[in-house]
């Protein structure tokens, strides 16, 4: 019954259809997924809340014994009122950061999105896409569509969290992981290493947020969904 | 209605930067109050006690720290506590003793003439501060198993507390207590400890914090009842394991 109306229903209303406005004509063709599904876009927040948190934490942690000397994070942008409350907050937030981190990479793998979206980066386009980020030429009208720099930065900023994950386990844990601690030069080596990876991660990030700044729709885009998929062979 | 949606997109995007930056700001304002009664310290704190859990799951009894050359020893060892080294108070080794109580079945004290009698064994093992430095340390004295074991202590015990002549209250899981690297320690690189390090007898395990080690101990305590400790009532995590 319900799919014989649905048959009917354009033929005997032609008058609906001027009703709808042009943004709301493509709801009424077959549903393309969006650019960003709802529960990509809650990854992402989270993803966001949970990194500040830990790169924040972190910095706290760092101050109480730096790496480098004289080289110290402002109170201003310290989590936690001394090492204690910082190292609470890393080691509550880090369960944030690792399960929904864990969620979006078997989404990403299973769905085929991580390969569909950042998969193959060809030399040549990097090459140009760079050349014309550098002559402040950034185009991104298909928002559906990553070019090979953003591609590459997205891929670089997932390792690197994945390397921060490793890294923080086995300083939280340098006895019960002595052999990968060892293999990654030693306890302070790993410290460094996980030092490191934070800052590819904030590096990214200041990069990711001025481009969306640059490109509001994109900000748009991971708070609403974004436009639907142009072609029906391309799912999320 | 059209004309006016970009003027509402720019206006939820505004929306969105700034409960952006009053989201950053409220994480920052309850930082400061952790370990107060504040509804987020109170979570913070009762992660941390989930943390210990999933420690002690993740420790395994059998595995050994790595151990280093008696060369790589550094004299004197750092010395760290809660107080500055100048307000070090030295324990008379004459009247001093080792008290014992909670689920022990020969609770008389030991002097430390009663302790040199115990077989002692050594390691070289990395000191781990919470704060991020390190340094090799060779540390000798009774297993605190052997010990345990010899005043009849209840080993299925949850809890091995400790008190100390600098006021420093510290616990330990029954798991690391029984551990084959933890000493009661009472030499330093083949010699008698030295006043600043925890003479006569202090704890040292190859799986903990720095912090988890006592110095000076004049008491220990058999227990299932959660003892805590000094900078675990400043908000440090209890488990504290390597």
């Amino acid at each position: 019954m319900i799919s014989e109306t649905r048959d009917v229903e354009p033929e005997a209303k032609p008058e609906a259809t001027p009703e709808a406005t042009p943004e709301a004509t493509p709801e009424a063709t077959p549903k393309l997924p969006r650019l960003h599904p709802l529960g990509v876009r809650i990854m992402h927040w989270t993803n966001a809340v949970a990194m500040i948190i830990m790169i924040t934490s972190g910095w706290g942690i760092y101050d109480d014994y730096v790496i480098f000397h004289g080289v110290h994070f402002s109170a201003n942008l310290r989590l936690g009122a001394w090492a204690a409350p910082s190292l609470l907050w890393h080691f509550a937030a880090m369960w944030l950061l690792a399960i929904n981190g864990l969620a979006y990479l078997v989404y990403g793998i299973v769905s085929g999105r991580l390969k569909r979206r950042l998969l193959p980066i060809r030399w040549q386009e990097l090459k140009g896409t760079v050349v014309d980020s550098l002559h402040l030429r950034i185009a991104h009208e298909d928002l559906t569509m990553y070019n090979a720099v953003q591609k590459l930065l997205y891929i670089v900023v997932i390792l690197a969290g994945i390397w921060q994950i490793i890294t923080g386990l086995l300083i939280w844990k340098p006895v019960q992981f002595s052999a990968e601690v060892a293999l990654l030069g030693g306890f302070q080596a790993v410290r460094l290493e996980h030092f490191v990876g934070m800052s590819v991660i904030v590096g990214f990030m200041i990069v990711h947020v001025a481009l969306s700044l640059l490109v509001p729709s994109t900000l748009w885009a991971m708070l609403s969904g974004g436009p639907r998929e142009r072609h029906p062979a391309v799912r999320t | 209605m059209d004309d006016h949606r970009p003027l509402i997109r720019s206006l939820q995007r505004r929306g969105l930067l700034r409960g952006g930056l009053s989201l950053g700001f409220l994480t920052m304002l309850t930082g400061c109050d952790v370990g107060d009664s504040t509804s987020v310290g109170k979570a913070l704190l009762s992660v941390s006690r989930w943390n210990d859990r999933v420690q002690a799951a993740l420790f395994d009894p059998n595995k050994l720290a790595p151990t280093y050359p008696e060369s790589m020893i550094l004299k004197p060892p750092k010395f760290n506590a809660y107080f500055d080294i100048t307000q070090l108070k030295p324990v008379d080794a004459q009247t001093w003793k080792l008290e014992l109580a909670g689920l022990i079945a020969d609770k008389r004290p030991w002097t430390a003439a009663q302790l040199a009698t115990l077989p002692i064994r050594s390691m070289v093992i990395r000191h781990v501060c919470v704060e991020g430095w390190d340094y090799i340390g060779g540390w000798s004295g009774p297993t605190l198993r052997s010990f345990l074991e010899r005043v009849g202590a209840d080993l299925s015990a949850k809890y091995v507390a400790f008190k100390t002549a600098d006021d420093y209250p510290s616990s330990i899981d029954m798991a690391t207590a029984l551990h084959p690297q933890t000493l009661l320690a009472t030499q330093y690189a083949g010699e008698t400890l030295a006043d600043p390090f925890g003479f006569p007898l202090r704890l040292r395990m190859a799986t903990k914090l720095g912090y988890k080690n006592p110095k000076w101990i004049t008491a220990i305590e058999v227990t299932n009842t959660y003892p805590g400790g000094y900078w675990e009532s400043l908000g440090e995590n209890w488990f504290a394991g390597l």
